[in-house]
């Protein structure tokens, strides 16, 4: 592409944003249009379920650094405004308010959205935006007797975690066998169960939700499970995964499969891009169509793209192929995967029961492929490392064992 | 530019140790440390980029 000179970037959040500041960093002077959906500055998520949660910060601290002096970086904000359609050959973005844009290069970071149940009554929540974590603060602040979390992924477990040390009575259900089962092996699934019940929290596992009633007064009162118990419950958290934002995008031309679907290098049309949880983007160090909703990845992807739509039609790109890291802290520990989990497993540092421990992965030809670290940060990070440079299992085994 | 870090915030997730090591250093205690609180301007942009990857936004600059 030839010296851009309108850049919009769809979603105003932690992609989004390094997105933009990516763009101003690598000297580019043109306009950038930054369009939120939500009201609100940029802020970051994940203590929205922890300190926001805990009532430990307000607000203001969850402001992205990026975004603390809003006119630094000379971005044109259009906050509060959906974007509702997208034309590839006019390169012109609808927006709810009737407006359109106009782009020379596009970055669609719209993120995802909270899945939650079909019919429920009031006092059911999901916990995505800042307005979800104001009105779930709320309510815990009322002291409910009972907190049931449906759904142990990192919401649920985190919103779980956080409710217990309110104090408040915490049941968690979830349908699969273990906790967070779609990012770790059932073992480490295990001992997060085990954390929760250790503080106190009702864990239940491998069974479904049926039903959730409404009491005489029409809010929320008990859960019914696949099993015919019932839990009792006065607020009811649905953490059961999100679904990312491509509702705008039908009808556009730009591939829609569980998200964008892009190449190696996240073009998912000319000049157009896509990062974050949105993206779906073919990761040539897995050779699969992959979607990371993760911290880490939206700030890494974010800058990629911006990088990537500056040097379109310059020499081949190469293509984004980082190693996934992610953390969940729940009470007092920090759970990082960097990589990915294979079928082999062994712990080369601490212990589960000490609940610090290094655990490596290898896949079925013994391949290292991931590193999960509890309480261990510093092994974490030098695991990604390893993984980026390919290191074999015995090398792993010498630099991250205890 | 001073590199400058909230220890109320900071985690030691590492990031910034695999992003600058010259720069910060998580040690066996699991605290953070800073190493250079004035890096020299060739390790700036990678500075830069640890502070934009801290998950707990706990590093700042300053001119």
């Amino acid at each position: 592409m030839s010296e851009p000179k309108q850049i919009v970037i769809v979603g105003a959040s932690l992609a989004g944003l390094q997105a933009a500041q990516t763009l101003r960093r690598a000297s580019f002077e043109g306009s950038i249009v930054l369009i939120g959906d939500e009201p609100h500055f940029p802020y970051d998520r994940p203590p929205l379920s922890k300190q926001f949660l805990a009532g430990a910060w307000e607000e203001e601290k969850l402001r992205l650094r990026a975004a603390v002096n809003p006119s630094e970086l000379g971005l044109d904000w259009m906050l509060g405004v959906a974007a509702t359609g997208l034309d590839l050959d006019l390169r012109t973005v609808a927006l709810g308010d009737g407006r359109t844009v106009t782009y020379d290069g596009l970055i669609l970071a719209c993120g995802a959205h909270a899945r939650s149940l079909a019919d429920h009554p009031p006092g059911v929540f999901t916990l995505r935006g800042l307005d979800d974590a104001r009105a779930l603060r709320s309510a815990l602040d009322t002291g409910p007797a009972r907190v049931c979390v449906i759904g142990a992924g990192f919401i649920g477990a985190e919103v779980a975690a956080t409710a217990r040390e309110r104090g408040l009575d915490v049941t968690m259900i979830e349908a699969a066998a273990a906790p967070l089962v779609r990012v770790l092996d059932a073992g480490a699934g295990l001992a997060i169960a085990e954390l929760h019940r250790r503080h106190g929290v009702d864990v239940r596992l491998g069974v479904g939700v049926n039903e959730v009633q409404a009491g005489a007064d029409g809010r929320v009162e008990r859960v019914l499970l696949a099993d015919g118990s019932a839990v009792e419950a006065d607020v009811v958290v649905v953490g059961i995964g999100v679904v990312p934002n491509t509702g705008w995008l039908e009808g556009s031309g730009v591939s829609i499969d569980n998200g964008v679907v892009c190449d190696s290098t996240c073009l998912a049309a000319p000049n157009v891009v896509a990062c974050g949880d949105v993206a779906r983007w073919n990761n040539p160090r897995y050779g699969r169509l992959t979607r990371v909703e993760q911290w880490d990845n939206a700030v890494d992807q974010g800058a990629y793209v911006a990088r990537r739509l500056l040097e379109e039609g310059g020499v081949d790109p190469e293509p984004f192929a980082p190693v996934p890291w992610f953390w969940s802290d729940q009470y007092d520990r920090k759970i990082q995967l960097a990589g990915v989990t294979g079928p082999n497993a062994e712990v080369v540092n601490g212990s589960l029961d000490e609940q610090r421990f290094v655990q490596l992965y290898a896949d079925d030809s013994g391949r290292f492929v991931g590193a999960l670290a509890w309480n261990r940060p510093r092994q974490a990070i030098q695991a990604r490392q390893l993984l980026e440079q390919e290191a074999g299992l015995d090398e792993a085994r010498a630099a991250l064992g205890g | 530019m001073k590199v400058v870090v909230d220890f109320d915030l900071c985690e030691s997730n590492a990031v910034c140790m695999g992003i600058a090591p010259e720069v910060f250093e998580v040690r066996d205690d699991d605290m953070l440390y800073v190493l250079d609180e004035h890096p020299d301007a060739a390790l700036h942009d990678r500075v830069r980029e640890a502070v934009s990857r801290c998950p707990k936004q706990a590093i700042s600059l300053e001119d």
